[in-house]
């Protein structure tokens, strides 16, 4: 065989394999959808929203966890987004050179990937254990913990797209430093960092792990954040795994709101991105 | 100034139409400046008057230290760690070199319109109002005339007037320069730095800046650091030409273009080199 014809060859494989692995994943992908469409969607009623979590038999609903994820992923975002917010400025316009920056960086790229069920573990030694008991407080710090990396790297990274021009464009018309990063540098990165954020609420949105030993779950309707709180998550765990059909079948309603909810996220923060550019 | 033919004979037919390189008094008097990146040793001990109210032009090939000289005119390096000026650049008599100058002052006085357009990424009125709002507290009809007298000043009034509040983004590059200029000269600076303002234009756009450039003298000390050496020759009351980080001649430009006292000066206006 000419070289050609090996390299030709050697090409026309790694295109099969390469075209055979992505069909292979996105039909995983498809095949998880379409599961969670066939069973969330007929258990996706009316109750799902308006009633709460009720024993098996009694035509029970959601609404205590939709209400406590949302309690909870809203703290989350109070909390997390100026921080995250602030420390990627930092690392964008202070932190390129500084050895606080460095190690910040450092550190913030191990909390983007640490497991979740550490974090949780990390508040329920801080906040549960202290403070006599699991609450929605604790649940949100923990979300927030994980809300934070994902925003101080999209900030960061979205900044330093930022050109240095406009930046200096701003310093020479006699901008002091701090009106130079909210006036000029942030407006310009916006709709980046809006998908930042965007995308946090999607992770978090999902966490059950850091859920687990915070705000543990509760049946009952309850929007006291200082005492134990239902979310999603914890409910489809709960309820999944129970052998009562119609608890399985709230769980799958729950997942399918959940991820619809993540791809809204997702769909937003893409067009925010679009509508920009 | 269409024939390439030959470049020294065009700038000098650029020059004739230039009288106005009349003595005026020094704006900024630079003496012994040294400037470092790092160990890199970029400008050589330069001395240079710049009268006011003047055009002055800083020519040279790349690298040889104009716009860095520019940046060091409203500290510009200030933002950049590692980067240095020693000796002094007096501007009214005062040294803005000199740690002890806030550089938001000198560059409220001194302001700077950019090779790229920087336009801000808000409405064309709040370009202008941004840099205002910096050092003046105005009302809003204040305000308003502030931004229309810039607008025409800046000779971009009647393309803008009816879109003040959409987007400075969605304007053409030409336009784009025009409006920094205009935001440039709202902060009522006494100097003008322009650097390379036209090298990203198309010749329409360009002939406008250089119209523009001859009108706002009257109000400004203008200085521009430019490539292209018909444009220092048609806009420049004075030529400085830079090579390798030396001022190696400074003189009006007609003087520079036509009879240039330095070989060096020669043989880059002429195109042999650079």
């Amino acid at each position: 065989m000419s070289s050609l014809a090996v390299r030709r060859t050697k090409d026309y494989a790694v295109k099969v394999i390469s075209t055979g692995f992505a069909v292979v994943a996105l039909f995983l992908l498809v095949w998880i959808l379409f599961t969670l469409v066939q069973k969330g969607l007929p258990a996706l009623t009316t109750n799902v929203f308006t009633k709460m979590t009720l024993p098996p038999g009694h035509n029970g609903g959601l609404l205590n966890a939709i209400v406590g994820s949302l309690m909870q992923i809203g703290l989350a975002m109070v909390i997390g987004t100026p921080i995250g917010l602030f420390a990627g400025t930092f690392l964008a316009e202070n932190g390129r050179t500084s050895k606080l920056g460095h190690i910040t960086r450092f550190v913030n790229d191990i909390l983007l990937s640490a497991p979740s069920i550490l974090v949780g573990l990390f508040v329920y030694a801080f906040l549960v254990n202290p403070f006599g008991g699991f609450s929605g407080w604790a649940g949100a710090v923990a979300l927030a913990i994980l809300v934070i990396p994902v925003v101080v790297r999209t900030t960061e990274d979205m900044l330093n797209l930022v050109p240095v021009g406009l930046r200096e464009a701003a310093y020479a018309l006699g901008a002091p430093r701090w009106k130079v990063v909210t006036m000029v540098t942030w407006r310009a990165a916006r709709a980046g960092i809006m998908t930042g954020i965007l995308l946090s609420i999607a992770r978090a949105a999902g966490e059950t792990a850091p859920l687990l030993f915070t705000s543990l779950g509760n049946n009952s309707w309850s929007t006291d954040m200082s005492a134990p709180m239902a979310s999603l998550p914890i409910a489809i765990y709960q309820y999944a795994g129970s052998p009562f059909d119609d608890w399985v079948a709230l769980a799958w309603a729950g997942a399918l709101l959940i991820t619809m909810s993540v791809l809204f996220l997702n769909v937003i923060s893409r067009l925010v991105l679009s509508r920009t550019k | 100034m269409t024939s390439a033919v030959d470049p020294n004979l065009s700038v000098a037919a650029a020059v004739s139409a230039r009288p106005d390189a009349a003595p005026a008094p020094t704006k900024i008097k630079v003496e012994n400046l040294n400037f470092y990146y790092g160990q890199n040793h970029a400008l050589k001990n330069i001395n240079f008057e710049i009268p006011e109210k003047r055009v002055t032009a800083m020519i040279g090939p790349s690298g040889c230290g104009k716009s860095t000289l520019l940046r060091v005119f409203n500290r510009m390096f200030d933002l950049y760690p590692g980067q240095r000026a020693e000796g002094s650049v007096l501007f009214d008599g005062v040294n803005i070199v000199g740690k002890e100058l806030d550089p938001t002052i000198i560059r409220t006085r001194i302001g700077m319109v950019f090779q790229k357009p920087t336009p801000f990424p808000m409405s064309i009125y709040d370009n202008i109002a941004f840099g205002v709002r910096l050092h003046e507290s105005l009302s809003k009809s204040k305000m308003d005339e502030r931004v229309e007298s810039c607008l025409r000043k800046a000779a971009i009034w009647e393309e803008t007037k009816d879109r003040l509040h959409t987007s400075a983004l969605g304007m053409s590059g030409g336009q784009q320069q025009r409006l920094c200029i205009a935001r440039t000269i709202a902060v009522q600076p006494e100097v003008i730095l322009l650097d390379e303002p036209t090298s990203a234009l198309d010749p329409i756009s360009t002939s406008k800046i250089e119209d523009l450039i001859d009108e706002l003298k009257q109000d400004f000390t203008i200085i521009i650091v430019t490539h292209n050496m018909q444009q220092a020759a048609r806009c420049a009351d004075y030529t400085a030409f830079f090579y390798l980080g030396e001022l190696v001649e400074v003189a009006p430009s007609d003087v520079i273009f036509t009879n240039p006292k330095q070989i060096k000066t020669r043989d880059y206006i002429t195109g042999r080199f650079g």
